[in-house]
């Protein structure tokens, strides 16, 4: 009869869900990095069209849309110090679960830091005209 | 019991010595890229009214500074590369087939390039003045 697996680093729990998170905020940044990449392009070839895209970042779904993408950007920054301290640390694999409710904790605070000041700027931008 | 499969031929020497340098470049790059991106967030997003403030004018303004231009590049160069290997470890672990393994790595490889080549134009070549409609009213260009 199989019996339940002892808790191991990435099974279940928190060493597996910030993997799962780890996963899911690096490919979604890394979409962003190629279209960040090719509208700052822009710079080079046209200024005129390089201010219409940005534009378009500072509008209400792509200006609150960059509160996912920074929420993201700070998991899987600080997670990231995490992944490796467990590496190079020797008390890292010990720790491991401590430290991802510091990186929990630490990501929501930047990201009340962050999130109403953008939503301000966003929403006087608006108010604009853009 | 749980049972694990019995895990397939080791890898070769070469492909064990590439991956190795891949994990060690994912730290190495990640802990340069907190401090990059983090510093070029809190300019362009937090300080002087965050993203109302960036227009090709605050563009031209920062790279008028060489240190912001090799901030920039730097930002370019080792986060495609980080972001391309870590895609290529998630294509390596969910596809099944080889012929579709390789054919997606080999796409993340070239967009990478071009993505690096692009952008290193860009910052290298940057002109301000490049039109003239838009750009009349930077001081640079009068």
């Amino acid at each position: 009869m199989p019996t339940k697996p002892a808790g191991t680093l990435y099974r279940g729990k928190t060493g597996m869900w910030s993997w799962v998170l780890h996963r899911i905020t690096g490919v979604a940044i890394f979409f962003f990095l190629l279209v960040h990449t090719l509208d700052t392009a822009l710079v080079r070839m046209s200024p005129a069209d390089y201010d219409k895209v940005i534009a378009t970042y500072k509008g209400a779904i792509i200006g609150f849309a960059e509160l996912g993408l920074v929420a993201a950007i700070l998991f899987h920054a600080l997670n990231g110090i995490r992944v490796t301290l467990i590496d190079f640390w020797s008390k890292g694999t010990k720790y491991q679960r401590v430290m991802f409710w510091i990186v929990i904790a630490l990501a929501v605070i930047l990201f009340a830091g962050f999130a109403p000041r953008h939503i301000m700027n966003v929403i006087h931008d608006i108010e604009l005209g853009y | 019991m749980v049972v694990i499969e019995t895990p397939r031929s080791p890898r070769s020497r070469k492909a064990a010595k590439f991956e190795r340098w891949g994990w060690l470049y994912m730290r190495i790059s990640g802990m340069f890229l907190l401090v990059l991106i983090f510093g070029h967030l809190i300019i362009n997003l937090v300080m002087n009214g965050g993203i109302t403030q960036i227009s090709f004018a605050f563009v031209a303004g920062k790279w008028a500074d060489p240190f912001w231009k090799i901030w920039d590049g730097l930002m370019l160069w080792l986060a495609l590369i980080h972001g391309t290997n870590g895609m290529r470890t998630i294509v390596n672990d969910y596809t099944e087939r080889e012929t579709l393994r390789k054919v997606l790595n080999y796409t993340l490889w070239v967009v990478c390039a071009s993505l690096i080549i692009l952008g290193t134009l860009v910052v290298t070549t940057f002109d301000p003045c490049v039109d003239s409609s838009v750009s009349h009213t930077l001081s640079v260009c009068k």
